[in-house]
């Protein structure tokens, strides 16, 4: 498989086109604003925060391929998680997408989002991948202010 | 619309006569850089608004200088001081000869555009502007075009007014005219957009703002590298540039001021150079140019945009024009053709850029496509987010052109969108 249909897996295709949790949940008490200067990108990510658990979160936003697939499996992976788990994710997912994971240690964990492995042959798209995951962190910590990848 | 605005709006570029063709080869031939290969392809470079490449004429003046001449300028009595001081005066004059100048205490060196307009705005901006005042730009400014004036306009309670632009990304002249008003200080106003190709009707522009006693700051960034402008024509107060986008080096650029206006503003920095003479009590500031230009400038970089300059002449600013246009036209027509493109900016006078967004491909994974094809184009808001607001976009893709791009370059681009039509089908 060469590098651009590693980027582009089906999934990730598919996700883009059709993003889950591509929403407001009604319940939702917290959220965060993102946005990646360098290209204009912007993410909003919604949470029902409970208890110190994750129980419902949406997106909404626009941005490319990347970004919007990277929300959509996101938000499908981390509902019902607790705050620590979502942060270590984030952790294994930045790992994944920089290179820097050891895919065998972490592949129980990170599931469907190894997909996400190709972003690391692309430095210029790594910030694409991982704005979903900033916004969700301040949306987390109950920042106010928009979050930027820079 | 008035009379005046109807009569402008039919302004055309100076056409010429059709120029003989350039050898395209052979000028490639002088930039070293397209002979890279990138992910093993041949590098097609169509992301020159950004940032041109470098003729090997430039590389060798810098090299050059620093091999041969370095020193410090207008210091030492010792002979290469001297030699460096002239190779500097030497670039101040071949500059003042690219804009048509009257004088080259006109031609400041400055770190680029955005500094010559940071420059004006803190200078004749802050003089000039009080509480109340206006301060009249256009929705189609870069960025560097807009946060100076905003800035001053905060410091001083001014307002910055804005005229409009219509779909086809030209500005509305009417409006325009009609908010030059009793309190506009300054109109400042870019030749070319940068994300939308549109050419400005300058001249007329600059007539309009005169009639009511406003002084005009032009942005030429991203026309000075396209075709021949000259000043005194048309008879801007100020005008801007950066080296790096007419074939030079970062770090270079020009303020172009009248005279009398440069005359009366306070300097901007202070420093060496800038001064005649400093005691504790009191500072006599230098002569233009040298009032604007404090502390050790860019030597080898203004050498170097002599030489940039010098390898433009030698080309002929015409011809190159011509061949840019022609390219501008061929791009238009085939990137417009491809189903799904929407071009963003479609006014009647273009140059250098052509805008567009691909229906179900977002700007950035074109360019990540493109680019695995040795494609380089630019992609996202080019420094223009109100441009985008205005159309309703986050993003645009943007293909710009120089005097090394061939129509199978272009050919090159087309196929490329495809290829991301296909993987995103």
């Amino acid at each position: 498989m060469d590098d651009l249909s590693e980027l582009y897996q089906e999934v990730i295709l598919e996700h883009s086109k059709a993003p889950r949790n591509f929403r407001r949940p009604a319940s939702a008490n917290r959220h965060a604003e993102g946005y990646n200067p360098l290209c204009g990108d912007r993410c909003t990510v919604f949470i029902d925060y409970e208890g110190d658990r994750i129980r419902e979160i949406g997106f909404e936003g626009s941005g490319c391929a990347i970004s919007r697939a990277s929300a959509s499996m996101m938000t499908q992976m981390l509902k019902g998680k607790t705050r620590e788990e979502a942060v270590k994710l984030f952790e294994e997912f930045h790992d994944l997408v920089t290179g820097k994971e050891d895919l065998a240690a972490h592949a129980e964990d990170l599931g469907k989002l190894k997909v996400f492995a190709g972003v690391s042959k692309f430095p210029a798209r790594v910030k694409c991948a991982t704005l979903a995951w900033h916004t969700l962190q301040s949306a987390l910590e109950g920042q106010k202010e928009t979050v930027s990848t820079e | 619309m008035t009379a005046v605005a109807h009569q402008l709006a039919r302004e055309r570029l100076p056409r010429g006569l059709a120029e003989p063709g350039l050898d395209i080869a052979k000028i490639r031939a002088d930039f070293p850089i397209l002979a890279e290969r990138i992910h093993g392809k041949p590098l097609v470079y169509l992301d020159n608004a950004a940032t041109s490449q470098k003729p090997r004429a430039v590389i060798e003046a810098i090299v050059g200088y620093y091999e041969h001449l370095n020193a410090n300028i207008h210091r030492g009595v010792h002979t290469l001081s001297v030699k460096a001081t002239e190779a500097h005066d030497a670039a101040r004059q071949t500059v003042r000869q690219f804009l048509n100048a009257g004088d080259t205490r006109e031609i400041i060196f400055v770190r680029g555009a955005t500094e010559a307009i940071n420059l004006v705005a803190q200078t004749y901006g802050r003089m000039h502007v009080a509480a109340g005042d206006e301060v009249l730009i256009t929705a189609m400014e870069h960025h560097s075009n807009i946060v100076p004036w905003q800035i001053l306009c905060e410091e001083k309670q001014a307002c910055l007014k804005v005229a409009p632009i219509d779909d086809r990304g030209e500005l509305r002249l009417d409006e325009f005219e009609k908010l030059i008003g009793p309190r506009t200080k300054m109109v400042a106003v870019t030749h070319v957009s940068n994300a939308l190709g549109t050419v400005n009707p300058l001249r007329g522009m600059i007539e309009m703002a005169h009639r009511r006693g406003v002084p005009v700051l032009v942005d030429g960034a991203q026309a000075v590298p396209h075709f021949a402008v000259d000043v005194q024509a048309l008879n801007c107060d100020f005008y801007a540039f950066s080296g790096h986008k007419v074939y030079g080096p970062t770090g270079i650029g020009v303020l172009y001021g009248k005279r009398a206006l440069l005359d009366d503003m306070p300097p901007y920095q202070g420093g060496g150079d800038m001064i005649s003479s400093v005691t504790f009590e009191k500072t006599t500031y230098n002569v233009l140019p040298f009032k604007f230009e404090a502390g050790t400038p860019d030597i080898a970089g203004a050498i170097a945009l002599g030489a940039a300059i010098e390898y433009i002449d030698g080309i002929g600013m015409d011809k190159i024009a011509t061949h840019e246009r022609e390219l501008l036209a061929y791009a238009t027509e085939a990137v417009g053709g491809i189903e799904g493109v929407r071009l963003i900016g479609t006014a009647s006078e273009r140059a250098g850029a052509l805008s567009f967004v691909l229906d179900g491909v977002h700007p950035h994974d074109l360019g990540t496509i493109l680019d695995r094809e040795g494609i380089a184009i630019r992609t996202g808001h080019h420094c223009a987010q109100p441009v985008m607001d205005r159309f309703g976009i986050a993003a645009t893709a943007r293909a710009s052109f120089a005097v090394y791009n061939t129509k199978e370059e272009v050919d090159a681009l087309v196929e490329g969108i495809r290829v991301a039509r296909e993987v995103f089908a």
